[in-house]
């Protein structure tokens, strides 16, 4: 299927065996407890590590393309996000472009000439949504996007991934512990439980 | 010049002073005393040893037992740049990647000036060889041991960082280049501050040493700087090889960032 990520029999260093499709445009939901192996599996697939199954995406398998230019189409975003250069700005190859994506979430361009220290949780983690996006994926892969955001911030970043799946008709695969937020964004929902994949209707 | 020769009367009052430094530590319980005491026999067995031989090797010129004693010396040099590593590379490469740094920059540097600088004959005269060998050994293995220990410690603290850099598409080669950099300066740091502080601040050992031992200053100087580059150029050489081929095997063919391949801290 033209731009679909396909998962099949994919088990991490721990946790459940997946296979599951995502359809261009689609927007997953991943639930289950902490240490059920939602982070791996997400790991996984953007290639952070080995892992048994095979993974495509638009027909091509991960290990047929050279692993930096998968991991710039297949985009992870982190649960804590990292930064290395003393000011936000020279994390970005043209800071500018960014500016759009930063109003829609709250930001103003002055967060870019920032040191690091100066952002807070929140806004290093809306910030590294800024980072992610900026690469232009073609498939997202979130791991709590919103976990230190207050609700309006929460829903910022919702209608902004939501606003980038349908304009870039992108799969999604979103981890989440917010079930109220699993009902506004999902397509498909599916909770680890005892180890199983199981979808929720 | 006359040579004074030492007697054990002479070695006998440095080692009181040692013993001193060792009681006093002792009584202060800095817990320092017994190691100080330990390596300091150690020295004087080692060194009487080594003595030893090198007086049999100097009797007897041939390239098989020079060649023995210096794989020898790399071994050795090899198993005590994997002990100074707090997270060292599990099964072979913890031995293998100092050993082969040192071996490419040690030996190669020790053969191009013994052939071509001090050029003695036979090439492989003992006298030149095995000092040579022995010093540009011993600080190769230092700057080693310190740019790799400096390298797996940081990229284990900097997994983060360095796997938020993979995900933006960057290749391993990007992803670790700030730690390759702060690897190497940290095991060149010492070569450059001996080279900077030489004459100034202190005589270096060796330049000492052969002043002690009844040369003139002019020639101890000549040495001195023909040893200092070499030795300089050793190690830095040795810590870019040990540092790049450190920093390819925290990574497999799929630009992942592997710290499974590092012992666990003790």
């Amino acid at each position: 299927m033209l731009n679909s990520l396909k998962i099949e029999n994919v088990q991490a260093v721990a946790g459940p065996v997946f296979s599951l499709t995502i359809a261009a445009g689609e927007l997953l939901c991943l639930t289950g407890s902490s240490g059920s192996g939602k982070s791996l599996l997400l790991r996984a697939i953007a290639d952070l590590d080995p892992c048994a199954g095979t993974i495509w995406f638009n027909d091509r398998k991960q290990s047929d393309t050279p692993a930096p230019l998968w991991r710039r189409e297949v985009a992870l975003l982190q649960a804590v996000s990292y930064w290395w250069h003393d000011r936000v700005g020279d994390h970005f190859d043209k800071p500018q472009e960014a500016t759009p994506v930063m109003e829609a979430l709250g930001l103003t361009r002055e967060v870019m000439d920032w040191h690091i220290e100066r952002m807070s949780t929140g806004e290093r983690q809306r910030m590294s949504i800024v980072r992610l996006l900026f690469n232009r994926p073609l498939v997202l892969l979130l791991d709590e996007p919103t976990a230190n955001l207050d609700p309006t911030t929460s829903r910022q970043v919702e209608s902004l991934i939501l606003d980038y799946k349908q304009r870039h008709r992108v799969p999604v695969l979103w981890v989440s512990h917010d079930l109220d937020q699993v009902k506004r964004v999902a397509d498909r929902h599916f909770d680890i439980r005892s180890n199983q994949l199981l979808e929720v209707n | 010049m006359e040579i004074i020769s030492l007697g054990p009367q002479e070695l006998g009052l440095s080692a009181l002073l040692v013993v001193l430094l060792a009681v006093i530590s002792t009584i202060q319980q800095l817990g320092i005393g017994k190691k100080i005491l330990i390596a300091a026999c150690r020295t004087v067995i080692q060194l009487s040893l080594i003595g030893i031989v090198l007086k049999t090797l100097f009797e007897t010129v041939h390239l098989l037992w020079i060649s023995l004693i210096a794989f020898t010396m790399l071994f050795i040099a090899g198993r005590e740049v994997m002990a100074r590593q707090q997270r060292r590379f599990s099964g072979i490469w913890g031995f293998g990647i100092g050993t082969t740094s040192m071996f490419l920059s040690s030996f190669v540097i020790t053969l191009l000036s013994l052939q071509l600088i001090i050029s003695p004959t036979p090439w492989y005269t003992p006298q030149y060889a095995i000092p040579l060998l022995g010093m540009m050994l011993g600080n190769t293995m230092n700057s080693i041991s310190l740019g790799l220990d400096q390298l797996t410690r940081e990229v284990w603290r900097g997994k983060g960082v360095i796997e938020a850099r993979l995900v933006m598409g960057q290749s391993w080669q990007e992803a670790i280049l700030s730690f390759r950099k702060e690897a190497l300066r940290t095991s060149m740091i010492p070569s450059i501050n001996s080279m900077a502080a030489a004459g100034l601040v202190s005589l270096p050992g060796m330049m000492t040493g052969q002043i002690l031992a009844g040369n003139s200053p002019d020639t101890a100087v000549k040495y001195q700087i023909l040893i200092m580059f070499m030795i300089t150029a050793g190690a830095g050489f040795g810590s870019l090889c040990a540092v790049w081929l450190g920093a390819r095997r925290l990574f497999d063919s799929r630009h992942r960032l592997r710290l499974d391949r590092l012992h666990p801290p003790k």
